[in-house]
């Protein structure tokens, strides 16, 4: 089908775009990569008043390192994190996770903030810049504001931002020395949705004991959904098959997977103990590397 | 509104006023009369209508045409110079790599693209680099096939 009418700006500044949200709200939408947008509004599921196209304004793409974080700008595309060599050495993670993202050709396109505003429960990247523990910077006429993404994420393509709000960047932190992470996914085939995915981060004490242990799923809930308690399980212990065994079992229990036509709910679960003793396995081993 | 959108397709330059919701692939078909670029599910699955911007494979059924001023666009007409096929364009001839050809030219932009970008590829990596383009006919063997030998007598040419 065909998209309904619109009118299409394109501003030549982040205060003009934000101006033109501010005066328009829930009537505008922002185009970023328009990978998940143009085929909502080919479909007609989505009807915006007023399209305000971000792709003009070079100074939203930008990965840098800083201290211990790293900034990303909400319109770097995920071909471009894809070959940065500060995401492949600092955010392994996401560098891990971005094969996962459907196709060349989409990911030429799509935007990292553009994934995370869309908020997809089952999309990968969600689930990794929770696991990672992100700050999303949001930007508004008015002002300000910083988000965490436990926060950020509200429900099924909802976030927390405001009908004026733009996601300007993704502050990632970086983790010390010996911490290892692992994304892992199960997908019907190479660059669909995962049918399940987990991203893990484990950083060890100076004795080998786990330390700190991150562990969120995508399609797994509303939202990226995080395993805080079978996270904590693991603190001061040693990561072997039975550890990682006994905290893979605990993970099937906090998700809150809703079961697809490709997927039982049993399955998804199934998936996530699987996946996530081989993420935790996996990642303790790079830390230990 | 109209916009005014000035932009080169295969090396030729065109200006046109569009209204903002024509989609880049209607676009190219509709007002440029390049009809090779195909529409299939106009929701970014298919791969038909994929076309290179800049250089880069995209889907034209994802981006408007209004956002295309001072770009410069390849669509699989562009692919072969003086009547001549490109090397690609061949191996799919020679190795039977398509059959209906609706998928065709999708695939030929995009795999244009890893080719420049992985001119010796294995397998996996021509499979992986295909999964977002659809074909209903083929079975892919020998889409696979030609890709393969686009790729040898490439790297063979001095
Ligand atoms: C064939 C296909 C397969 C796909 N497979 C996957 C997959 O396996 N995994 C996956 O994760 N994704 C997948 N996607 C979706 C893809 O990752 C999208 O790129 C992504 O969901 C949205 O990013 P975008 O930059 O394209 O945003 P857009 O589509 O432009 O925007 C998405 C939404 O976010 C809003 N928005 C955009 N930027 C901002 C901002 N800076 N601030 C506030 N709001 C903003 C828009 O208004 C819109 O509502 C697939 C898409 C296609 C077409
Ligand atoms: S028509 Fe664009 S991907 Fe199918
Ligand atoms: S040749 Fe018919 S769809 Fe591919």
């Amino acid at each position: 089908m065909k998209p309904a009418p619109f009118r299409y700006a394109a501003p030549a500044s982040l205060e003009e775009a934000l101006a033109l949200k501010a005066e328009h709200g829930d009537e505008a939408k922002f185009l970023a990569g328009g990978q998940s947008l143009v085929p909502a509004m080919n479909f007609r599921l989505a009807q915006p008043a007023v399209l305000i196209d971000l792709n003009g304004l070079d100074a939203l793409a930008y990965v840098k390192a800083e201290g211990g974080t790293v900034r990303i700008g909400a319109m770097t595309r995920y071909h471009t994190l894809q070959r940065d060599k500060t995401i492949g050495s600092k955010v392994a993670l996401m560098a891990e996770a971005l094969p996962e993202v459907a196709h060349p050709a989409i990911r030429n396109r799509g935007t990292l903030g553009g994934n995370l505003s869309h908020a997809d429960p089952a999309s990968e990247l969600p689930a990794v810049v929770l696991a990672l523990g992100g700050t999303l910077h949001a930007r508004s006429k008015k002002g300000a504001r910083a988000i965490t993404a436990k926060d950020f994420f509200v429900g099924v393509l909802t976030t927390a931002l405001a009908n004026d709000e733009l996601l300007a960047e993704i502050e990632l932190p970086v983790f010390p020395p010996r911490s290892g992470t692992c994304f892992l996914e199960v997908a019907r085939r190479k660059g669909d949705y995962a049918m399940m995915g987990v991203a893990c981060a484990v950083t060890l004490d100076a004795g080998g004991a786990c330390s700190d242990v991150h562990l969120a799923y995508c399609n797994a809930g509303e939202t990226p959904v995080a395993a805080p308690k079978a996270a904590q399980a693991l603190k001061g212990q040693r990561l072997d098959d039975k550890t990682a065994r006994d905290a893979a079992e605990m993970a099937k229990g906090e998700i809150r997977p809703f079961g697809n036509v490709h997927a039982s709910v049993d399955y998804q679960r199934h998936l996530a103990g699987v996946l996530t003793r081989r993420a935790l396995i996996a990642a303790y081993g790079r830390a230990r590397a | 509104m109209s916009h005014k959108v000035s932009l080169t397709v295969n090396g030729t330059a065109h200006t046109r006023e569009v209204e903002a919701r024509l989609l880049l692939s209607d676009f190219l078909r509709h007002d440029l009369g390049l009809t090779g670029t195909h529409v299939g599910c106009e929701h970014g699955v298919c791969g038909a209508c994929t076309i290179l911007l800049d250089g880069v494979p995209v889907r034209s059924c994802l981006m408007f045409a209004a956002q295309i001023n001072g770009k410069s666009i390849t669509t699989v007409e562009g692919l072969s110079a003086d009547g001549k096929l490109s090397p690609l364009q061949e191996a799919f001839r020679d190795a039977h790599g398509l059959q209906c050809g609706y998928c065709t030219p999708g695939i030929l932009t995009t795999m244009t693209a890893f080719l420049a970008e992985t001119p010796k590829p294995s397998e996996g990596d021509i499979r992986e680099a295909l999964s977002g383009n659809l074909c209903r006919c083929t079975g892919y063997q020998n889409i696979v096939d030609a890709v393969k030998l686009a790729a040898e007598r490439m790297s063979a040419k001095p």
